[in-house]
């Protein structure tokens, strides 16, 4: 009898042991991600004059976000192989699971994918562990860089995102260049003018006017003939993804900072007096006007409430909202508009900002060939291509967001360029660099979903904000 | 040298399993002792500061109450529920029959698509349950948004998912027992709640057990339904032992750290386990007794 227990015990025990080995098989089989860098760049060993044709017969392996981006990249995929002679294979996977599949790539020291899709807040994770070629030196080689790819013609801010010194807390726009800008998102309120004309509203120009919209849509929307419809769709689920969109971009208005920085040394400032009284505020204003089961929404709630209906506005990515607004994609096209939502206090517009940028593999064995990719697909020809004739709107490129074309394709959405136009001088990353920006942001999350659900802001802020001292001081 | 070979090789396949688990297991126990993290790849040791900082934080001993919490919930609700669905089913009728088969169905679906399927199904303006509790005046209920209801949620959709698994073992269960005891029973006159008593509980609580401890040490493990339901939301308060460690390894990338959160885990399960199964021996022997 007790043998067969004991056989029991170990089957279970192995059983319980095997419920550790996917985690611990994910984490790469051994230390030494970061192989000490050379001083010198793979750059440097291109010389000579600049051929599209230089890597020709190579094949560059590329993992992608499912996006209409993407889709509009792999749409031209052809023109790309035709001129270099470079084939591309790629994998898409969905952005529950994207980033996850990233990290533990890049984490285990492979180089499976050589060129990838990564946010710019990306950059200060995969930054200091060297995952990421710096471009730098790619930029700077004019045999690498074909003329025509015309660093200039980038927003500044857009390029300056993606450039770190890999320091915490310091500014963006010094030291490499991690990742290049290929598509981003400016953080505005969209509406539903049908809502608004007949409930005779007008977009908000301040903060307590939001919420006081918001509420009113709330209230009189439903007896409007809007059935269900609440007032503003904010995201409110407990991840990193809640904070950076409409919150941070209102919180940065207000002229509040995540951390301050003294010599070096970041000191979490999600707790200061101002900070408080504004997270209250807009925990009060998701209670008065934002959608039920807040602590669930994430953009695509958000999005697909705007275009259903049930959000008389949606304060999150301008592209969240254009993809309702296109003829025949949702019950709401048509009847979206754009604005640029709220200024704070003292007339800001400062709005945070989220890039799809492309960076390179630092451990890739074809680093000429992905670089020719890269270049590329941050060319002003694919750019200009993929914002016309697909919905790679937001373009990165100066030229791409005066181009004629574009401007045509965009006007029928009302505000849209205007918008854009407003805000894109001062949208930039408003959070302090820092590694551990995704632990920061997921607990701010947790906290404001604590806030929401009637704790007080004073006690849960302070908590986040000494638990984060601890990690990132 | 064919038969002196042969033993060796017919372990060959538990040995490569065995080891195909121990490895990345002793691997993970190894990099405990270190503070290994993306920032800091040439990690130091540290020896045991890494399980030292997990049992000192109020964030463990939180994630350790909700994963106590649910595996004790889903366990519990799955097999009342589950053994009350075999009892009803025990009777071989035509609906009993039909019953069975669309029973299994829950089973057949990953319980991360049962877990989004549900989160649709409780979204308070569009989904289906507060529609059908409208007329009761519970059309406002909004499942997930309190830590309450978050907990409940995700337990009922695991509840939804599994009570089948231990139905159909209890079900197996009550068709094997012997019909001696129960004809002798009938003959005595007993009625069927004495009889339910007295000899169905006795006997069947072997396979009751076997589903318990399979729920329990599951439910313990849980990462799948309460991520894709609440990401461990609101709050902190759906975060569980595996969400943690998750969040650790994989998302910030202390991925020594992380591990040390598994390792406890495993250490729970396992003591969990060696708890319960001790318990089954002495159930088994007990039913034993009964049937003779």
């Amino acid at each position: 009898m007790d043998t067969h227990v004991h056989d029991r015990r170990r089957f279970l025990a192995l059983a319980a042991g095997a419920a550790a080995a996917p985690l611990l098989t994910a984490c790469g089989a051994g230390f030494g991600g970061n192989d000490s860098k050379g001083d010198g760049s793979a750059a440097d060993d291109i010389t000579g004059s600049f051929d599209w044709k230089r890597e020709k017969g190579t094949t560059v392996k590329a993992l992608l976000n499912k996006h209409p981006y993407t889709d509009a990249l792999i749409a031209d995929l052809k023109s790309f192989t035709a001129r270099t002679g470079i084939k591309v294979e790629y994998d898409v996977f969905p952005e529950d699971n994207y980033f996850d599949k990233l990290t533990v790539d890049l984490s285990s020291g492979r180089a499976s994918y050589d060129v990838f899709m990564l946010g710019a807040y990306m950059v200060w994770q995969y930054g200091p562990p060297g995952w990421l070629e710096d471009l730098g030196p790619w930029m700077r080689n004019s045999a690498a860089t074909g003329a025509e790819w015309d660093q200039a013609d980038f927003f500044p801010n857009l390029l300056q995102a993606d450039q770190w010194s890999l320091k915490a807390g310091a500014p963006l726009g010094q030291g490499g260049q991690y990742a290049l800008p290929w598509g981003w998102e400016t953080n505005v309120v969209a509406y539903n003018t049908e809502v608004f004309g007949k409930l005779g509203l007008k977009p908000a120009e301040s903060f307590d006017e939001l919420t006081e919209l918001a509420a009113t849509i709330k209230r009189k929307a439903p007896g409007a003939g809007f059935d269900g419809m609440y007032g503003i769709a904010v995201r409110g689920s407990r991840s990193w993804a809640t904070i950076h969109p409409g919150f941070m971009t209102m919180y940065a208005r207000n002229g509040l900072k995540d951390f301050t920085v003294d010599g070096g040394k970041l000191t979490p400032a999600m707790n200061s007096p101002e900070a408080v009284a504004f997270t209250e505020d807009w925990a009060r204003m998701v209670k008065r006007g934002g959608p039920p089961s807040w602590t669930s929404y994430t953009w695509y709630q958000c999005s697909s409430d705007l275009g259903a209906k049930k959000a008389g506005m949606l304060f999150d990515a301008d592209t969240a909202a254009y993809f309702q607004a296109v003829k025949g994609a949702s019950p709401a096209s048509g009847k979206i508009a754009f604005h640029p939502g709220p200024k704070g206090p003292d007339g800001s517009l400062a709005t945070n900002m989220w890039i799809w940028s492309l960076g390179m593999n630092a451990k890739s064995k074809k680093k000429s060939a992905s670089w020719l990719f890269l270049q590329w697909a941050t060319g002003k020809e694919h750019l200009r291509k993929s914002a016309i004739t697909h919905n790679h709107i937001d373009p990165v490129r100066k030229s791409v967001a005066e181009d004629a074309a574009y401007k045509d394709k965009m006007r029928h959405l009302p505000g849209f360029l205007e918008t854009f136009e407003t805000v894109v001088d001062q949208t930039k990353i408003q959070f302090t660099p820092q590694a551990q920006f995704f632990d920061a942001t997921t607990s701010w999350a947790a906290a404001l979903q604590e806030i929401y659900g009637g704790k007080g802001a004073r006690s849960v802020l302070d908590g986040l904000a000494d638990d984060l001292a601890g990690k990132v001081g | 040298m064919r038969l002196a070979l042969r033993p060796y090789l017919l372990i060959v396949p538990a040995l490569l399993l065995t080891c195909g688990i121990l490895y990345p297991f002793g691997l993970g126990l190894y990099y405990t002792l270190f503070d290994f993290s993306a920032s800091k790849p040439q990690p130091d040791m540290v020896r045991f500061e890494n399980y030292t900082t997990v049992f000192t934080q109020e964030a463990f001993w939180n994630s350790a109450w909700v994963t106590v919490l649910y595996a004790v919930g889903a366990a519990l609700a799955e097999t009342v529920l589950g053994v009350a669905v075999a009892l009803l089913l025990h009777r071989s009728t035509l609906v009993g029959r039909v019953l069975e088969k669309i029973l299994i169905l829950p089973l057949m679906i990953a319980p991360v698509i049962a877990a989004i399927i549900w989160k649709l199904m409780l979204q308070p303006s569009v989904g289906v349950v507060n529609y059908l509790l409208r007329p009761f005046g519970l059309g406002g209920v909004q499942w997930t948004d309190t830590p309450t209801g978050a907990l409940l949620s995700s337990i009922a959709v695991d509840v939804w998912v599994y009570t089948p698994f231990v139905a159909i073992l209890a079900l197996a269960g009550l068709r094997s027992l012997p019909a001696s005891p129960f004809e002798a029973a009938a003959v005595d006159g007993a009625g069927w709640w004495y009889t339910f008593r007295r000899l169905t509980l006795p006997m069947l609580w072997p396979y009751v057990l076997v589903a318990v401890i399979f729920r329990f040490m599951d439910s313990l493990k849980v990462f799948d339904i309460i991520y894709a339901l609440t990401e461990g939301g609101p709050g902190d308060s759906t975060v569980v032992l595996q969400i943690r460690a998750y969040l650790e390894a994989i998302r910030f990338q202390r991925y020594s750290f992380g591990i040390s959160y598994t390792i406890v885990l495993w250490a729970v399960v396992y003591l969990a386990a060696m708890v319960l199964v001790k318990h089954l021996g002495k159930i088994q022997r007990k039913a034993a007794e009964v049937t003779t």
